[in-house]
């Protein structure tokens, strides 16, 4: 069976008729809602495209200069990284989860939460505190951009993959589901038809056999004969003496 | 889902991990034995496998990381295990750092959204 007459396994029967144009119809107001789900995403989509490009060139910038911050800490009080790393114990920058809605898929999305309490205001209290100061608000405004680049890219890669569903199931419905419907109701209504035209070929038949017939009786006897004659025998018996067969 | 994670957690050479320390994303627990913290220095000639370790532990172990940011030369270094990483969760960034300006060419996700735009 190829690709384009395949269809249900049903008996042709009007009730079957009646099932699968009603599943036929649910089909197409499905295709037609997933379609527009499909377009819904793919203005999102493309939108957020458009972001996280702009959003990636905008990083390279701002960490360019949260790096120049840093090197101007480095000149004017020593190499602090070892201090910066051994101090750290608890997190002043952190993120919440937020959620976004767009046609029943949820997008997440993250926040940045900061805390005001200020860990390292004790390095570099010998010389150069107030540049680390001002490096540290520049590597947190660049962290809220890499915070928000990474909501975008998150959504980015949700969204990519919903649509990527999506897209499989409009094209089943499409290409599987609807032409499957589409052959089974053709098959129904062929088999009805033909069942019709049987129907009527046998009405005509018996009335013409009624008007050949005229009288009854002619008929009656007509009728006998032809169903001793179809079944063939019965009467051999009948049929005399059989001449003897000499070799 | 996500609610768990707040972490921003950072793998980077020793200036980008300074900074962004500085600016608060550090976390050390140190309650277990072994003192785990969520940004990891990977030194120019350390060991591939330390760093490879580093970033599975990030991104499949701990479910306290809602970020994980790695500078764009590191990633390079472990670039199939980059393109093989496709959760939402952690979202993987790369950055750039001092030495190595950024290269939009190397990114996976950039190659993707290119791909998708259709060049």
């Amino acid at each position: 069976m190829s690709e384009n007459n395949q269809r249900e396994a049903v008996f042709p029967t009007r009730m079957a008729l009646t099932n699968t144009k009603n599943r036929l119809k649910g089909a197409q107001t499905g295709h037609s809602l997933l379609a527009k789900k499909r377009d819904a995403l793919m203005i999102r989509f493309r939108a957020i495209l458009k972001k996280v490009e702009e959003a990636k060139l905008k990083m390279g910038k701002v960490m360019q200069v949260a790096a120049f911050s840093l090197a101007e800490v480095n000149y004017v009080a020593g190499d602090i990284s070892y201090q910066v790393q051994e101090s750290a114990k608890r997190p002043q920058l952190t993120v919440k989860a937020k959620q976004e809605n767009v046609s029943g898929v949820t997008l997440p999305g993250f926040e940045i939460e900061r805390e005001q309490s200020n860990e390292f205001s004790l390095t570099g209290l010998g010389r150069g505190g107030q540049k680390i100061q001002k490096c540290k608000e520049t590597y947190a405004k660049a962290i809220e951009t890499l915070v928000e680049l990474a909501s975008l890219q998150t959504a980015f890669m949700i969204l990519d993959d919903v649509i990527r569903v999506t897209n499989r199931r409009v094209n089943a419905i499409e290409h599987v589901v609807l032409p499957k419907l589409e052959n089974t109701i053709k098959y129904i209504n062929s088999e009805l038809d033909e069942m019709d035209r049987e129907e009527f070929f046998r009405l005509k038949k018996i009335q013409s056999k009624k008007k050949k017939g005229g009288d009854s009786e002619q008929d009656t006897i007509d009728q006998g004969e032809y169903t001793q004659d179809q079944a063939g025998g019965a009467d051999i018996l009948d049929q005399g003496k059989d001449e003897d067969v000499i070799f | 889902m996500a609610t768990k994670r707040t972490l921003i957690a950072a793998i980077g050479d020793d200036d980008t991990i300074t900074g962004l320390l500085l600016a608060g994303i550090g976390n050390v627990d140190e309650g277990s034995e072994k003192k785990q913290s969520n940004f990891y220095v990977h030194e120019q000639h350390a060991q591939l496998s330390v760093l490879e370790d580093h970033f599975r532990q990030f991104t499949q172990e701990r479910e306290d990381i809602a970020i994980l940011l790695i500078n764009q030369h590191i990633a390079e270094l472990i670039r199939p295990l980059v393109e093989k990483y496709t959760q939402p969760f952690p979202a993987l960034l790369e950055i750039p750092s001092k030495e190595h300006p950024y290269d939009p060419e190397k990114d996976t996700i950039l190659k993707r959204v290119q791909k998708l735009v259709g060049d």
